[in-house]
């Protein structure tokens, strides 16, 4: 018998550390020393804050060394380093660091920002709360998934890739369960990169995947 | 029509923003949450606290506001630390020093059985952020609410306030560039407008006619409006350069609108400047409004074709967030909040300048079609990020997060 699935619903708030970087080589060593939960809200806390939904870069480093220090080259490397690729904070940490430490090395002066344009470093806290819906069986999915809220689908979808063994989202996890007859489903989901999305538009494409994977 | 406020939001926000506030606020139905501030009329506190009380009591909490009084010693007092605490270089003397003092003393006596009893007190601002140390007996989580500018402060009166703050249980900023280190945790909320309120909700044609008919605009040609209190900061004056330097390829017309707050006393002397900077020009129509015009706001922001911001400091820009809702795009200084709003070529353009200034409302009356789109991009990003649902649900979820300590994850199961 498999467990029905929680769906659960959270909010984040933002934390400000009072850390600050003025320049690349600051900010090279702060990320050496700062949570790991500074380095995940600034890749993924963009989604549940209030931010502009088409920003030209998608995390908040790659954004800062194109505004803050108008570095070009930096800015379109760093936006390209795709947290879902990596096992942890940790290796993701140190990728970003490397990609500073390349751009350093190519520049003989360090890339400095304007007084009120410093990187500012900030955490989240993230309250998970249950909804009380609670789904038996994939056939479920096309009805309820239209109507979850973004914090359900963060926590469910991009939260989950912290908490699951396998770095995945909960909904996959819990489908695995029943069976190899939903492995075309699976398969769709598995190919829906939440990185490059708005929450609303994750939710719009889950929606129609299960709508035309499941049977009702 | 409902008469309960969150099914009226409901049909704004969606159902599920709504089912999700009110599951966030079931652990924390019945707690005593109380509200204190230095006025009830004007500013945009005021405006948030007025709506975000009712909300939160229809949520099962238990709140309340009150309002510290003083004489005008006292808000002459407040006002330097206001502007200092901005950036400005300038002393405060000691016996005005003295009676911000005395006259928190004299607040904490009427005030001192609520707030020692009350599980939650958020403090909002500086004029009454003494309140904390003369309350020695209080139960509840005392909360220093900061909505101004504090990035680069004038040391000496950060210093000084600083020691009232410190022993406060958290802060909240509403960016982390205005936060200053202190020993407790600095949280991040961004202020929000009320869609129902008097001053954003939808407005009829007629009552768009009688705005036009009252302001004595002419329909025909085109119409900025900036709104805010006359204050150095709002920089009214270069609003009027850039008129000026505007009007020369444009047919234009600029209202200046702006209220006054119990809790200003600088207001008169720089709408006196403005008034003469705006001598001899028709086009100019500079308003002085009484606190409670918010249907006049609501209208003119509505008759504008664009709404200027262009302060030289700001804490975050509720009427660059008003008129974003009203689907105008707004040219604002690239200051504090603004900059969080005003996304260029989205939702409008960021200005250093009046040349700047000039340069984007040319821009924006030559391009009708941008105009039109930019506004349409501006309503939906307030529609999804800054109206009150998501700032009484930050607001839950700090209180939460407060009563389970700093741990990062916090599950209410």
């Amino acid at each position: 018998m498999i467990d029905p699935f929680a769906v659960k619903d959270c909010a984040l708030i933002a934390v400000a550390t009072g850390e600050r970087a003025h320049n690349l080589r600051e900010l090279r060593d702060r990320l050496e020393k700062t949570s790991s939960g500074c380095i995940y809200y600034h890749f993924w806390g963009g989604l549940l804050r209030p931010s502009f939904d088409d920003p030209e870069y998608q995390n908040d480093f790659a954004v800062w060394a194109y505004h803050g220090l108008h570095d070009r080259f930096l800015a379109e490397r760093l936006a390209l380093v795709d947290p879902t690729e990596f096992a942890d904070l940790e290796e993701l940490r140190r990728e970003l660091i490397e990609v500073i430490e390349e751009r350093l090395d190519e520049n003989e002066l360090v890339p400095w920002s304007s007084a009120h344009q410093q990187f500012h470093f900030i955490r989240s806290q993230i309250v998970v709360f249950d909804t009380r819906i609670r789904l038996t069986k994939p056939e479920q999915l096309p009805e309820y998934i239209p109507h979850l809220t973004v914090g359900s689908i963060f926590y469910h979808f991009v939260d989950a890739r912290r908490r699951t063994a396998n770095r995945s989202d909960d909904f996959s996890e819990w489908i695995k369960g029943f069976g190899t007859g939903y492995n075309g489903l699976l398969e769709h989901i598995a190919a829906l990169d939440p990185y490059f999305k708005s929450l609303t538009e994750l939710r719009a494409q889950l929606a129609q995947i299960v709508e035309e994977h499941v049977d009702r | 029509m409902t008469d309960l406020l969150l099914d009226q939001y409901q049909e704004i926000v969606g159902e599920e923003v709504v089912g999700s506030l009110r599951q966030l606020a079931e652990p924390l139905r019945g707690i005593r949450v109380v509200h204190v501030n230095s006025t009830n009329d004007g500013g945009g506190v005021a405006e948030i606290l007025h709506r975000m009380i009712p909300l939160k009591r229809e949520l099962g909490l238990d709140p309340s506001w009150e309002v510290i009084v003083g004489e005008g010693e006292f808000y002459r007092c407040t006002k330097y630390m206001h502007n200092t605490l901005q950036g400005n270089r300038f002393e405060i003397s000691r016996p005005l020093l003295k009676q911000y003092e005395e006259t928190n003393e004299e607040n904490a006596e009427r005030l001192r059985d609520q707030l020692e009893e009350a599980d939650f007190v958020f403090i909002h601002d500086p004029q009454p952020a003494p309140l904390l140390n003369l309350c020695p007996g209080r139960k509840g989580k005392w909360i220093w609410r900061c909505h101004i500018d504090v990035s680069r402060p004038y040391r000496p009166v950060w210093k000084y306030l600083r020691n009232f703050v410190e022993p406060y249980d958290a802060s909240i900023w509403s960016l982390a560039e205005f936060a200053q280190p202190l020993h407790h945790p600095l949280y991040l909320i961004t202020p929000s407008i009320d869609p129902l309120s008097d001053k954003n909700r939808e407005l009829s044609q007629k009552e768009l006619q009688e705005a036009l008919k009252r302001s004595k605009l002419d329909p025909d040609r085109p119409i900025v409006v900036q709104v805010s209190r006359f204050d150095r900061f709002k920089d009214p004056v270069g609003v009027i350069q850039a008129f000026r330097l505007a009007k020369k390829f444009v047919p234009l017309q600029l209202v200046l609108a702006g209220g006054g707050a119990t809790d200003d006393p600088e207001g008169e002397e720089v709408l006196s400047e403005v008034r003469e900077a705006a001598i001899l020009e028709p086009d100019i129509h500079v308003m002085l409004l009484p606190s409670d015009s918010h249907r006049i706001i609501n209208g003119l922001q509505r008759l504008a074709d664009i709404v200027l911001q262009k302060s030289t400091r700001e804490g975050f820009g509720l009427t660059v967030t008003e008129a974003m809702w009203k689907g105008r795009p707004v040219i604002g200084g690239e200051v504090g909040g603004i900059r969080l709003q005003v996304h260029n070529h989205h939702t409008g353009f960021l200005v250093n300048t009046p040349e700047g200034a000039a340069l984007r409302i040319r821009y924006l009356l030559t391009h009708r079609d941008k105009l039109e789109e930019m506004g349409r991009k501006a309503r939906q990003f307030i529609l999804e990020n800054f109206l009150i649902t998501r700032h009484v649900r930050e607001y839950l979820t700090l209180m939460l997060a407060i009563l389970r300590g700093t741990e990062e994850r916090i599950e209410l199961l």
